[in-house]
């Protein structure tokens, strides 16, 4: 260990630090270990259990990700990044991709210099407040104290719809979400705001859910989506079309228990072309023909992974609203697999 | 004795001693200095009850009401409405019951917990003999393996890289004791420049062919598997261990004659003091990853452990040279009196008073040190103060679990940095007597 850092820093002289490393798909290989920046604990989205293995909806796009490229669902290092460190381990390659509820935003695109390569999870920002509040619209929020999360878009989307609706509020800034929660249920706040999807946890997890109520209103839109840097559009073609293939595969009706029965070849092309019956898409990205399979394999469909971490079964009980299929009403399209 | 025979009482056997009044003895005066002297005693008496009283009625029933058998905060809830009514609140410590190894251990494989286990035992046996010195001084010999032990043992993977460092301070020590009889400075130049060139060049070839030969190995564990206390402790005591001999060499540099050094050291220390540590702790999370070539692999404890280490260093200098300034001008006189060289007078007569002054603020650096660790959180190294409880309350069951961790860590960090603190003070008591 001691040898490999004093050559790092011999290096550091020698190597200009802007120089491009090998393309990140090599590197994964390379390493049979996919670097995947995740929350460090959010319900239902990335949280470890007892035995310190992760799950969750955003580690589902991980595991799916490495069974594409690396044909093992489990070669995945997970690395636990905050609100402060998630962009800048992308952007210093600590981390080879951010599943990590970040919302895709213009100035983190371009400025920031990542490239989110789509959406996983639609939400969108809400208030929770107390029944006997008498409160039953947003709009009638005025003058309350507001707790929010410092450092997220949620802050600025705050002073946003305060501003437009001519309303003031009292900003009382937490850090976390278990101190936010904290300091609402000891009433240091009127309302609590996040994404409607942490709301929904926070109420379940309530002693009296029935006491609390999330306002009707979405005051914004927070697209949660995987993201990788700018510069390798390789690595962000594999784990774009790996998302677009769970999604495709809720479509088309593939799921973790018929995947492999389907491969064998359908009378539907398209299935075909994704499962590489037909076709040679997966070769294009530099991966070969079964890796949809196995991104599918991995956790099931997106319908099964929505279903298995944070859907109606579970007891964070999100309705699919925005994230139904396209077919269904919802945001969900995945462009044609040809 | 004279006057006996005409007094006409005279009392033969003594009286016995009497009890001092009630008013003047035991509690009851205890109670009338202590905390009722004057009315503004007595007034501050009763507030202070006041406040003990609404604490112990206000905490107590949340004790009381603790849970131990649970297997979510849900259950927690009813078992305690089940027991002590609706609207009751309790600790829920059925938490701790199954996730108490994720604080001490972090992510740690559990079958190789008995790795951090056998560390920790070493390391009290390393450092008995630095603290108490009537402990016999062979054992100083295991102290200083001690450290590239734990290092193998916590991060496992094969033991000849470890054994070639040691290997290398060998010939350092070698060259040391066989070119010092010829020339000094010689001496220290080779001690220095061989074990390096020989971790550089020789180290990577013969760990090869070893490993080739003999491969003796042990399972490797990553550093992202590390958290909680274990995390805490490594980070703690590697960055004890290695600031006191830098903060006492940058002490004595601060206070050398030579400007380059001089010069270095207060540049060093200035900065490192100006700068927040959470600066520092970016820097070494983040910045460094983007100087570093693509592909090193720079351990992130280790990162962490260095900077930490750098961060007290500095404020033990300074602590350092309160003690040095604090010697009559008498003692560094005398020392040239008697024709010591530097190293001998500071070693000999210097830093040893030096010291002595100086261990109050030692040790109060270090415990803040200790407690500093739990800065990692913000690097997304699980910490156990806020790391670890944050991804248990990501867990459904237990989210809504709120002063429990901090209940629970809190009371072992307490009982640390009290040892810590109790050491200190035996320490000042021994010293003092030694000088009587």
């Amino acid at each position: 260990m001691k040898k490999s850092v004093f050559l790092g820093t011999l290096a550091v002289a020698a190597v200009s630090a802007g120089v491009a490393a090998a393309g990140t798909l090599e590197d994964v290989k390379a390493r049979g270990e996919l670097n995947c920046g995740v929350n460090t604990g959010l319900v239902g989205f990335a949280a470890p259990d007892a035995n310190g293995n992760w799950s969750g909806f955003d580690v589902a796009v991980c595991k799916a990700v490495a069974a594409a490229v690396l044909g093992d669902p489990s070669k995945v290092k997970y690395v636990p990044t905050t609100g402060q460190t998630r962009f800048t381990a992308l952007a210093s390659g600590e981390v080879d991709m951010l599943a990590r509820n970040s919302t895709w935003t213009f100035s983190r695109d371009t400025d920031l210099k990542l490239d989110f390569i789509g959406v996983n999870y639609y939400d969108g920002q809400g208030f929770m407040v107390r029944k006997d509040l008498g409160v039953t619209s947003a709009k009638e929020l005025d003058g309350a104290s507001v707790c929010i999360q410092t450092g997220t878009t949620t802050e600025l989307n705050l002073a946003d719809f305060f501003k437009a609706n001519n309303m003031t509020y009292q900003p009382i800034t937490i850090d976390s979400n278990a101190e936010g929660e904290q300091q609402y249920l000891a009433g240091a706040c009127d309302a609590y705001t996040t994404d409607i999807s942490g709301l929904a946890a926070t109420r379940a997890s309530y002693a009296d859910p029935e006491n609390h109520i999330i306002l009707p209103e979405v005051i914004s839109k927070e697209p949660l989506g995987p993201a990788v840097r700018h510069g390798d559009n390789q690595w962000g073609d594999i784990v774009s079309w790996t998302l677009n293939a769970l999604i495709a595969a809720e479509e088309y009706g593939v799921t973790s228990a018929n995947v492999d029965e389907l491969a064998k070849g359908t009378d539907n092309p398209e299935i075909n072309r994704l499962l590489g019956v037909e076709g040679e898409l997966g070769k294009m990205t530099g991966l070969d023909n079964d890796w949809a399979v196995r991104a599918i394999k991995a956790g099931g469909n997106y319908g099964e992974i929505f279903a298995a971490t944070i859907g109606e079964a579970t007891p964070i009980a999100l309705a699919r609203g925005l994230n139904a299929q396209w077919t269904q009403g919802g945001l969900l399209y995945a462009p044609p697999f040809r | 004795m004279s006057t006996s025979q005409t007094a006409a009482f005279v009392r033969k056997d003594m009286l016995p001693p009497k009890d001092p009044p009630t008013s003047q003895a035991g509690l009851v005066k205890w109670l009338r200095e202590n905390l009722f002297a004057s009315w503004l005693n007595t007034v501050l008496t009763l507030a202070s009850l006041f406040v003990i009283y609404l604490l112990v009625t206000h905490f107590y029933p949340w004790f009381r009401h603790s849970v131990w058998n649970a297997n979510s905060i849900a259950e927690c809830r009813t078992a305690i409405a089940a027991t002590w009514g609706e609207g009751a609140t309790g600790a829920c410590w059925a938490m701790l019951r199954e996730r108490w190894h994720q604080f001490i251990f972090g992510f740690y494989p559990p079958e190789l917990y008995w790795r951090p286990i056998a560390v920790f035992l070493g390391l009290l046996l390393a450092v008995a003999p630095v603290l108490f010195t009537q402990l016999p001084r062979q054992m100083l010999l295991f102290s200083l393996t001690y450290p590239l032990l734990a290092i193998w043992l916590l991060w496992g993977g094969s033991a000849w890289p470890v054994i070639m460092i040691a290997a290398g301070f060998g010939i350092g020590y070698l060259a040391l004791r066989i070119l010092g009889d010829i020339s000094a400075i010689l001496a220290v130049v080779v001690a220095i420049v061989a074990p390096v060139l020989f971790w550089l060049f020789a180290v990577g070839p013969l760990d090869e062919v070893l490993t080739k030969v003999i491969p003796l190995a042990i399972e490797p564990v990553a550093s992202d598997r590390f958290g909680g206390f274990l995390l805490a402790i490594t980070i703690g005591a590697g960055g004890i261990a290695l600031s006191l001999p830098l903060g006492i060499i940058l002490a004595l540099g601060r206070q050398s004659n030579m400007f380059l050094i001089k010069s270095f050291s207060v540049m060093f220390i200035e900065f490192i003091r100006g700068v927040p540590l959470i600066t520092l702790l970016f820097v070494a999370s983040l910045l460094l990853n983007y100087f570093l070539p693509p592909g090193t692999n720079f351990d992130i404890i280790l990162r962490v452990m260095i900077l930490v280490t750098m961060f007290a260093a500095a404020y033990i200098a300074e602590v350092i040279r309160g003690g040095l300034a604090a010697l009559p001008r008498g003692q560094y006189e005398a020392a040239d009196a008697l024709g010591l060289d530097y190293w001998k007078a500071q070693r000999l007569i210097i830093l040893p008073q030096a010291l002595k002054i100086s261990i109050p603020g030692i040790v109060s650096t270090f415990i803040g040190m200790f407690k500093d660790t739990t800065l990692v959180t913000f690097v997304g190294l699980f910490d156990p103060l806020k790391g670890i409880p944050d991804f248990i309350r990501a867990d459904f069951n237990w989210k809504g679990i709120y002063w429990e961790p901090f209940v629970f860590v809190g009371a072992i960090f307490f009982i640390l940095n009290f040892s810590m603190s109790r050491y200190a003070m035996y320490l000042e008591r021994k010293l003092k007597r030694d000088h009587r």
